[in-house]
């Protein structure tokens, strides 16, 4: 177990001319949601691609779960899943077919079972048999969270899960993270929202410039600025906090994840 | 084991995508169709092919084009898989890459053999006589498929590169014209020189005359190893084109 799930040691990347990495380091232990926090461009998908054995590195070292993902693709691979920034689903297939896709590929057994149980848990059994092309942006995601959850890979990648997500499909998506951090999944999440890793994350790491400029935990990083002044300001609610307030006393049950509430986009 | 199992796996998804959506099929086949009709009905009866029936002299060259736009869809498909990001999901999972391609090329092989398919019936209504023998059909329905097969592979290699929807279905214009430059649709004989020379030594004309021989059952005339070099030739260094770039891309 001292072995950490995801070791980067001065990772390099250059596009062309251009690069990327310049040697980012980081250690994610076993079970922990780690956020890998920066701006647009910032190199947070090159990272996860090299973790995911899609890109290789220019230069540097990646371990997950003790495999280097530059000779031992295999190994890395039977113990990842990614999920990307768009929702990575077959738009002709149902919900159903593409989770038991998913089943054969990674060679499961009682394959009914597993996607019978992936399909309650995120609230897709009524949508199951119809094409995805007609879900939701939200339930699209969930489907594909459900679809990276198959075969309960050790560590999962998450590539900024909530882009392009309205605010209730963002809440949904945090409890599905919060989940797999109860249950001891290890996870990397992108993201370039503050909110959303201080939400999740038991660690942090900041990407900048192609480094890791700042890590650990939301205290630790407090403690890198002047200590707070105590100020008093009238707390007025943010609109996501007005519209998530009307919208769950307008529609019972809300935010359950029926779908019927959904614009369909 | 694993490759095939897998293969099959994702080869089940490509065909559920031609079942549910058979305009792709009726796409690749109505053109063809078309041409059959107004070449047979319109042109034909000025063109002069010598002894043999113009629907038979003309229908190999009408299969050739139905595969090289029929194969344009295994590019597009391979392009919206990329930028749908499932292309990238199923290289990180742990199956033989290999097995993503070769659904792909299988998917192809199958749609397309359902476009010939109903080519050739529609052409047998056309009054289309083949005389054949079932090893001369064996040998026809083999040069089609490795036709198909290597031009496949080079549909991948755009589906891979291209940048946008039309990038990954260009690639299959020039191919579709090329039979227009062979003896598909008439004899090189009253082609002016350079045409000719270009014509007759294309590998459309080379498929073209062993399919036409084979299927016409005097298989003697045929060019049959020509063919097959270019069939061979195209299809290998395209697989291995194809092949290269998917490892690199990412």
């Amino acid at each position: 177990m001292s072995l950490p799930a995801v070791e980067l040691r001065g990772l390099r990347k250059s596009f062309g001319d251009t690069p990327v990495l310049r040697g980012v380091d980081f250690e994610i232990n076993r079970g922990e949601v780690f956020a890998l926090l920066g701006s647009n461009g910032a190199g947070k998908t090159t990272t996860v691609n090299i973790c995911s054995t899609l890109v290789k590195a220019s230069g540097g070292q990646a371990l997950v779960c003790g495999f280097d993902v530059a000779h031992q693709g295999a190994q890395v691979r039977q113990r990842i899943s990614l999920t990307g920034q768009f929702a990575a689903v077959d738009g002709v297939l149902s919900g159903r077919e593409n989770l038991t896709l998913m089943a054969r590929l990674r060679g499961l057994d009682r394959r009914k079972e597993v996607v019978d149980e992936l399909l309650d848990r995120f609230g897709l059994q009524e949508a199951a048999n119809r094409r995805v092309d007609t879900y939701s942006g939200g339930m699209a995601r969930r489907l594909d969270l459900a679809m990276s959850l198959v075969g309960r890979p050790e560590v999962i990648f998450l590539d900024e899960p909530t882009n392009g997500l309205d605010p209730e499909g963002r809440l949904e998506v945090w409890r599905i993270v919060q989940d797999l951090a109860d249950q001891g999944v290890t996870v990397l999440l992108t993201t370039q929202q503050l909110e959303e890793a201080e939400k999740l994350a038991h660690r942090i790491a900041i990407l900048h410039g192609g480094r890791i400029i700042a890590s650990g935990t939301l205290a630790e990083l407090r403690r890198l600025f002047p200590p707070p002044r105590i100020e008093y300001v009238e707390k007025q609610p943010s609109l996501e906090e007005i519209f998530l307030a009307i919208i769950a006393a307008g529609a019972p049950g809300a935010g359950e994840g029926g779908g019927a509430h959904e614009d369909g986009a | 084991m694993k490759t095939a199992r897998d293969t099959s796996a994702l080869l089940g998804r490509s065909l559920r995508h031609i079942l549910r959506s058979p305009d792709t099929i009726i796409t690749v086949t109505i053109v063809p169709v078309m041409m059959m009709l107004l070449f047979v009905y319109v042109f034909g009866g000025a063109i002069n092919t010598g002894s043999e029936k113009y629907i038979d002299y003309l229908l190999p060259g009408i299969i050739l084009i139905a595969i090289a736009s029929g194969v344009s869809y295994t590019a597009l498909r391979i392009f919206f898989d990329q930028q749908k990001g499932l292309m990238g999901r199923f290289r990180s999972m742990p199956i033989p890459r290999a097995a993503i391609l070769w659904a792909h090329v299988l998917t192809s092989l199958v749609s397309n053999a359902i476009s010939v398919a109903v080519i050739v019936l529609i052409a047998l209504a056309m009054g289309f006589r083949p005389r054949a023998d079932p090893l001369e059909w064996l040998a026809a329905i083999g040069i089609v498929a490795l036709f198909t097969l290597a031009l496949t592979w080079l549909a991948i290699i755009p589906g891979l590169t291209a940048k946008s929807v039309d990038g990954a279905a260009a690639f299959s214009y020039p191919l579709v014209f090329l039979p227009f430059v062979s003896s598909a649709f008439v004899p090189t004989a009253t082609m002016p020189g350079p045409v000719r020379a270009f014509a007759e030594n294309q590998p459309v004309t080379a498929i073209v005359e062993t399919l036409r021989s084979l299927l016409s059952g005097d298989p003697g005339a045929a060019p049959i190893w020509t063919a097959l070099v270019w069939c061979g030739g195209i299809g290998l260094v395209a697989c291995l084109v194809a092949v290269r770039t998917y490892s690199r891309s990412a």
